[in-house]
């Protein structure tokens, strides 16, 4: 059926609308960023830069140590990602494949965990991370984070490989190939479009976490990026220097906002078969 | 064979217990256990068993009865307004249009950039000189001119729900899209066939269809605008009548808890929120009917 005219027109506007309203606060970032300040705070703001300056972006890395979050955020969700997709591919393969008693109860285990409101544990794995020493360490916010994302890559990833032709798992295992050796040789490399969404969510979900990173992090210099940009501060402490912060803002967003869009699709066919976690 | 493939798989899965144990399961007991006790951060403090006092002392603590108002409040109109506004979306990207492709990807920006870093993109908009979303809200009438939106009770929290609103609702569209693909064509082509309009084709067919999919998404925001944090931190702190359970819990955590003996308190309050949030928890499960095996 097709539609009529009318139609056609308030699909328009509704799509254009839709656009509008998920991009703009992005362009309006980027726009604030290359304004200079004479031009930032005005009464009333133009939708398009007068004049352009790139200051905002020297200056988030000359007067503050940015590059030092950013660092840190690559570290902590790069390993947290490596780290989740090597213990999850492991459970996620007996999950799909394996026969073993409370499987039920192993899968439940896992699900409970992704429900959890972090808060409710925040101030027992502070006790805890103090205890052994690993507040201000990489590896007090890579463990955690693991844990969180585990739920989810075991899902997505138990869901990838029960889609998987059995026969070449059985013939290798015929072949004498064991359990460990399929997985590593044969499975993975298969269900290499299952990784690279499994791995984009967590990294994703690693890059934005906030409470634990709020919590755990306490020395600047140790700050990620979300932490960072959310305790963002001038020169006073009454004066927030709007145009850096929108600068970093668009600095860290647009590698994000690149990525989903060219993995859109590997993106929502993995939280579809997850829908574990948002 | 049977033996060996158990032994496989409890070597495999063994990795995965073990961490979310140590982070998840050990942490929630120890949570659990302290909420019995006084006690604080601070050294020196006594450590006394109470019972549960602090649960009793929960009910006449009015920042946090005003927190749980505060939680549910946000909660019950986001999540109302995103599921509303979600469904909407989803059937205009439903259709035939250019760029279609383009559009729906767009739609993920609001998802995968951080709260924290968006948050403060939208308190630049809604700054109370310069911002651009405080502008409009004048021009529409909606507040009076000069209003200083994130610093007056009442805006302050629909300014935040606005935020949740424009980050989640294009995610949960997807989601909603996804359920509305698997609607064979054959049924709208029958209906119309017997006659029945665009109308009474989503009220017969569409909403019935994809209530399982709104209705898993809807527990789903539940579970997670009920420990929002990262907005309302960034946003405006908890000032204004904006303090949301998890906001007041770290507070008390955190800040409190090292001036005073307020950690068994603090533990108090976490497993409110564990309780609170286990409800729905159990009842997304029970809807999802997960296949476990």
């Amino acid at each position: 059926m097709s539609l009529s005219i009318m139609q056609k027109i308030l699909l328009y506007i509704a799509v254009a609308l839709i656009l509008v309203w998920c991009v703009f606060p992005l362009y309006w970032a980027f726009i604030s960023s290359i304004k200079p300040d004479q031009d930032l705070f005005e009464k009333n703001p133009s939708l398009f830069p007068k004049r352009v300056t790139f200051e905002n972006y020297v200056k988030v890395f000359k007067e503050r140590p940015f590059h030092i979050n950013i660092k840190n955020s690559i570290i902590v969700a790069g390993i947290t990602t490596l780290l989740a997709l090597v213990v999850g591919s492991l459970a996620g393969y007996a999950i799909a494949r394996l026969k073993f008693k409370g499987k039920v109860i192993v899968m439940s285990l896992i699900l409970a965990v992704s429900m959890f409101p972090q808060v409710s544990i925040l101030g027992s794995l502070f006790l805890i991370l103090r205890s052994l020493k690993l507040i201000n360490t990489y590896t007090g916010l890579i463990i955690p984070y693991t844990a969180m994302n585990l739920p989810l890559t075991v899902w997505v990833l138990q869901s990838f490989f029960r889609e998987l032709p059995k026969e070449v798992e059985e013939s290798a295992f015929i072949d004498g190939a064991s359990k460990l050796r399929t997985l590593w040789s044969i499975v993975l490399p298969m269900s290499a479009p299952g990784l690279v969404a499994t791995g984009l969510l967590t990294f994703i979900a690693a890059w934005n976490e906030f409470l634990f990173a709020l919590t755990f992090m306490q020395k600047p210099s140790l700050y990620t990026v979300p932490v960072a940009v959310a305790l963002f501060k001038g020169a006073s402490q009454y004066e927030i220097p709007w145009g850096q912060l929108m600068a970093a803002a668009v600095i860290v967003t647009l590698p994000l906002v690149i990525l989903v869009l060219v993995f859109q699709n590997r993106i929502i066919a993995g939280l579809s078969a997850g829908a574990v976690k948002g | 064979m049977e033996r060996r493939s158990g032994w496989t798989a409890f070597w495999m899965i063994l990795p995965t217990i073990l961490i979310i144990s140590v982070v998840a399961f050990f942490p929630l007991f120890k949570t659990f256990y302290d909420s019995f006790y006084s006690f604080g951060l601070r050294p020196g403090i006594v450590r006394k068993f109470v019972g549960l006092q602090n649960y009793f002392r929960l009910f006449q603590d009015t920042r946090f009865l005003m927190a749980l108002k505060n939680t549910v409040f946000f909660t019950v109109v986001s999540v109302a307004l995103e599921t509303v506004l979600g469904v909407l979306i989803a059937l205009v990207v439903h259709q035939k249009f250019a760029l279609r492709g383009a559009v729906r990807a767009a739609m993920l920006v609001p998802w995968a950039i951080p709260t924290a870093i968006s948050s403060q993109m939208w308190r630049w908009m809604f700054h109370d000189q310069y911002g651009i979303m405080s502008r409009l809200w004048e021009k529409l009438g909606i507040v009076e001119p000069g209003t200083p939106i994130l610093g007056t009770p009442g805006l302050a929290m629909w300014a935040i729900i606005f935020v949740d609103v424009w980050k989640t609702t294009p995610f949960m569209a997807l989601l909603i899209l996804a359920g509305l693909q698997v609607i064979p064509e054959d049924i709208y082509e029958a209906a119309r066939i017997d006659g029945a309009n665009t109308i009474q084709r989503f009220f017969r067919i569409t909403l019935p269809l994809i209530t399982p999919t709104i209705g898993v998404a809807l527990i789903f925001r539940t579970l997670d605008a009920l420990r929002v944090f990262d907005v309302v931190y960034i946003m405006t702190r908890g000032a204004v009548n904006t303090e949301t359970l998890a906001v007041y819990n770290r507070h008390v955590l955190m800040d409190r808890a090292f001036t005073g003996a307020w950690f068994g308190y603090g533990s108090a309050i976490s497993v409110f929120i564990f309780v609170l949030i286990s409800i729905f928890a159990i009842i997304y499960i029970k809807s999802l009917r997960l296949k476990l095996d």
